[in-house]
């Protein structure tokens, strides 16, 4: 590991591998009219900086429940959930806000750039939001963009871009305030399997050499084999969590 | 953070120009049209109160009659009140009255130079062309001479010499009005449109008292016309003229007055409100079409608000509160109606000098209607872009990532 801060994570990843998320006895109950959804039925978990997590479960196993509260997008009824030492399941809308901008990056299947936007200008959105001048605006965009391979494709159009260039686009977005975590949500689901197999390696790389803690949903076990850990839910609870490399 | 919003704002606006321009378009036409209206209302006010100020502002004009209390007249050819003696005496015991002559009107046909021509003939009494300042440009004015011996001598106006005489010189020629043969001694100098839009140049006059006795056959005249010796003196002399007739008439205390006075300068004002009232008509009435722009605003933001759902939940995502939101909505439906009220402005004033151009219209664009209309169409812009504003702010960040 590199023994001076990287590029992306806050902290030098040499430093005591520290508890990014911790999460105790999550509980989420969605009521529909009179009917209850037990959507998480008591979540333990505890994940780690630099480490690479797939998520795995059927449609309604309650992973998708389990990353909206990851995401600070969605509150729980009961339980807790730490992000990087504060509690930050009971926050106000505005706060959490503020806590995804800073550190939570999102990578969605559907890429999710903003249209006749440029790339630079897509990746440069989240900065929008916490008012940096605009010349370190730039400098900081080229330069997650370098990161993922895109400085010849500064300014194309989304619809100038193939798939895999407009995931990379969303990745390098989800990069540039330094985020303590990336949330990645079927991140291959509408590439073909060449593409995909890029993306992934690109997170493998993220998370290698610059440390980057990396949650992913999935549920295709060969994207999953890319992460170090997987864990899998069914019926709102884990069943299994396992660590699959080094 | 406002300027943040402002740069949000301009590049979501710029990423659908057609839409945009769209949106802007009922501003645009509403701010165009109340400028226009208003431009058009100005420029006749304006021309009213310079046509009346020509005609000087310390005249009175001394009517036959009462006014009601609506402010009707009555008896105008019903009590005949006034004579020439009332007109001697105004001119004879007021010192603050410069000159005081009889007028009498009538349309008659008037037959020289082998054409003819129906105009107004006038008797009046020398004071005339001093009081209403009336040049002569050949010949010579009605004298004092020729009222006392009731001559058949006649001025002729511009419009009347043109159209009986054409370039001729007409002096000593003669005309014939009610088969009385007149002769012409003197032609008058151009006076243009009066303020009530009526040719001033065409006209005959002739002395009053020939009027009187040869063309109307009566012993009243219709008028008095009154000149102040000056513009500040005119409240008082009316006030003078006032007593001294009701002294004349023997009209008791507590009686009405029977004649009224008029000050021009009250005509003028009532002219000139009448113009104001026309000026505030057409721009309420092109104010209805910036309402429009609103809602058209209004309308479109809300659409845009649907279509933009995904991009409002990506923002969110990325860290967007909901009053970054609402700014953004709101600064862009300022942005749209600024811009447009700016573009409304452009064809307004050009519009208006269009129409100067082609229809001979006067107009008038006065900076403080311009700015005004600005104004209203930034606040046209914040008032119907909140709710649609309000809508994008208060969405769901989940829902509105997974909508299609």
């Amino acid at each position: 590991m590199a023994s001076e801060p990287s590029a992306v994570s806050p902290r030098a990843p040499h430093a005591a591998a520290e508890e990014v998320i911790a999460i105790r006895d999550l509980r989420k109950i969605y009521r529909m009219g009179d009917i209850e959804v037990e959507a998480l039925c008591g979540i333990n978990i505890s994940i780690h900086r630099g480490e690479f997590v797939a998520v795995m479960g059927a449609s309604g196993s309650g992973k998708s429940t389990f990353m909206n509260i990851l995401g600070c997008l969605d509150r729980p009824t009961s339980g807790s959930y730490f992000l990087e030492g504060e509690d930050v399941s009971r926050l106000t809308p505005d706060e959490w806000a503020l806590i995804r901008n800073r550190k939570i990056g999102f990578v969605f299947q559907g890429f999710n750039l903003l249209s006749r936007t440029s790339a630079l200008e897509n990746v440069e959105l989240p900065m929008m939001y916490n008012s940096l001048p605009s010349r370190e605006r730039r400098e900081r965009a080229v330069e997650v963009l370098k990161l993922v391979g895109l400085q010849e494709r500064l300014d194309h159009m989304p619809n100038q871009l193939s798939g895999g260039q407009q995931q990379r686009v969303a990745v390098a977005r989800s990069l540039v305030n330094r985020p303590a975590l990336i949330l990645a949500d079927e991140p291959t689901g509408n590439l073909d399997s060449k593409t995909s197999a890029e993306i992934m390696e690109l997170f493998q790389d993220l998370n290698d050499r610059e440390g980057i803690t990396i949650v992913l949903v999935t549920h295709e076990a060969d994207i999953a084999g890319y992460a170090k850990r997987q864990v899998l839910f069914r019926d709102g609870l884990i069943i299994s969590d396992k660590k699959v490399r080094q | 953070m406002l300027y943040m919003a402002f740069r949000i704002a301009l590049r979501a606006l710029g990423r659908n120009k057609l839409r945009s321009f769209l949106t802007m378009l009922g501003i645009i036409i509403g701010v165009g049209a109340v400028i226009a209206m208003v431009a058009i209302g100005e420029g006749a006010k304006a021309l009213v109160r310079q046509q009346i100020a020509s005609l000087g502002t310390n005249l009175l004009v001394i009517l036959p009659g009462t006014v009601t209390l609506g402010g009707a007249r009555t008896g105008f050819g019903g009590r005949q009140s006034l004579t020439d003696l009332d007109a001697k005496a105004i001119m004879g015991q007021i010192p603050i009255v410069a000159g005081a002559s009889p007028v009498l009107r009538q349309i008659q046909q008037v037959i020289g130079g082998e054409q003819n021509w129906s105009t107004s003939v006038q008797g009046i009494a020398p004071e005339y062309q001093q009081i209403r300042d009336w040049k002569i440009v050949d010949g010579r004015f009605i004298t004092q001479a020729d009222v006392e011996s009731t001559a058949k001598v006649a001025l002729i106006g511009q419009t009347v010499a043109y159209n009986l005489f054409g370039d001729e010189n007409p002096i000593d020629n003669i005309i014939r009005i009610k088969k009385i043969p007149f002769q012409i001694v003197g032609v008058l100098g151009a006076k243009g449109q009066s303020g009530m839009g009526n040719d001033q140049d065409d006209v005959v006059m002739v002395p009053y008292t020939t009027m009187m006795k040869r063309i109307m056959g009566v012993t009243y005249i219709q008028q008095i016309i009154v000149g102040a010796t000056s513009a500040d003196l005119t409240e008082e002399a009316k006030n003078q003229i006032t007593l001294l007739l009701r002294e004349r008439h023997k009209i008791r205390p507590g009686n009405d007055d029977d004649f009224m006075i008029r000050n021009l300068s009250d005509i003028a004002e009532a002219a000139s409100n009448s113009a104001t009232v026309m000026a505030v008509l057409l721009g309420s009435i092109a104010s209805v079409s910036l309402l429009v722009g609103g809602i058209g605003i209004m309308n479109i933001m809300l659409v845009s608000v649907t279509e933009r759902t995904r991009e409002i939940g990506i923002r969110m995502a990325v860290g967007a509160r909901s009053r970054d939101i609402l700014l953004q909505f709101i600064v862009e439906a300022l942005v749209m109606a600024a811009i447009g009220g700016a573009l409304g402005i452009a064809i307004g004033v050009a519009s208006s000098s269009l129409i100067h151009r082609v229809m001979e219209w006067p107009v008038l664009v006065r900076p403080d209607v311009v700015v005004i209309a600005l104004l209203v169409s930034g606040g046209v812009g914040v008032f119907f872009g909140f709710y649609p504003a309000q809508k994008a702010a208060h969405l769901d960040p989940i829902d509105a990532l997974r909508y299609e």
